[in-house]
């Protein structure tokens, strides 16, 4: 199992009203970050806490460094380019950090 | 499911002998008790009983267990948030802790449940378009179509439409929140209160809260 799948810095959080990209190259492993999010910019609305790591856990390791889950708020919009409800609505996910980047200056340039 | 022709065969069994059809091939179908899915099980709880891993008894004790959670459970936290403010608060907070301490249960789960309150800014519903997590610590088995790739793949793309299917309109200023149990988290909506209840008993109100509408994909129901 290759080490790069673990980010050197596990240990921050990022707060509440944080906006996050969430990855969209093909996941290494086990990934459950559904598709439909790949690549997509929300909003960080709460920390879960911390949880043994799936993508290490479906390969019968023990799953370590615990890593960090967040729920990340979508607008729909956004999502869905022919979304039929309101502009109001929403779609949260779970995603863990390392599925997760912090969104720069320079990422919205090329967003 | 019974043809006409099969209950008419039924009706008259004694001098109609020549009535040839097979009323039982469907129910034969779904019983097969030869399904790959049937043996593989089978086998994988023999060979578990025969390791020690864990014996026959332990299996149907979890199956009783499994058993026990229904919907009446969730209906029963809801109903108590609804009355009792200072419960409400550690529902949200912390809800598995308040719901074992007042309701003398004993649910220990490695997964972490969120209490999702509705407001009239706001309206939940719960999915999960990667398999079938839910709340089973709380609601039991989920409903078959909540586990449907329908209702998966539909609710996160026109969840209002999906809404409506179930006889839910919600107002355009609120706030449709899809929450997709994606990894660790078990969600469980709480509904707004219906109005009309006012001095209705925990039971009474109970009895308004229906699985669905711990969901998200329904209201309460009215009084």
């Amino acid at each position: 199992m290759s080490a790069d799948n673990h980010d050197t810095d596990v240990t921050k959080t990022w707060s509440a009203g944080t906006p996050v990209r969430v990855k969209s190259q093909p996941p290494e492993f086990h990934c459950r970050t559904p598709h439909y999010l790949r690549g997509m910019v929300g909003e960080i609305i709460e920390v879960a806490g911390r949880f043994r790591d799936p993508s290490l856990l479906a390969f019968n390791k023990p799953g370590l460094p615990m890593r960090t889950l967040y729920r990340v708020r979508f607008k729909q919009v956004d999502v869905w380019p022919d979304y039929n409800g309101c502009p109001t609505d929403t779609v949260v996910a779970d995603i863990y950090e390392h599925w997760l980047d912090l969104i720069t200056e320079d990422q919205h340039e090329h967003a | 499911m019974s043809t006409p022709n099969a209950s008419h065969h039924h009706e008259h069994d004694h001098h109609d002998h020549h009535d040839h059809t097979h009323p039982h091939a469907a129910i034969e179908e779904e019983e097969n008790p030869l399904r790959y899915e049937y043996l593989l099980e089978t086998a994988i709880r023999q060979l578990l009983n025969e390791k020690g891993v864990v014996s026959a008894e332990q299996i149907h004790r979890q199956i009783d267990l499994q058993d026990s959670r229904t919907p009446a459970v969730g209906a029963k936290v809801v109903a108590r948030a609804w009355v009792d403010p200072v419960f409400k608060a550690r529902l949200l907070k912390d809800p598995i802790e308040v719901i074992n301490e007042v309701f003398g249960l004993d649910i220990t789960t490695p997964l972490k449940v969120v209490v999702l309150e509705n407001t009239p800014a706001v309206h939940n519903v719960v999915v999960c378009t990667l398999c079938s997590c839910y709340p089973r610590m709380l609601l039991g088995i989920p409903p078959a179509w909540y586990k449907a790739l329908d209702y998966r793949s539909r609710v996160v793309v026109e969840p209002r439409k999906v809404l409506a299917e179930f006889g839910t309109e919600l107002p355009d200023n609120v706030e449709l929140r899809v929450s997709d149990s994606t990894a660790d988290l078990r969600y469980l909506v709480l509904p707004m209160r219906p109005a009309g209840t006012e001095g209705f008993t925990e039971e009474q109100l109970a009895a308004l809260v229906t699985r669905d509408a711990m969901i998200g994909t329904a209201l309460p129901l009215h009084p």
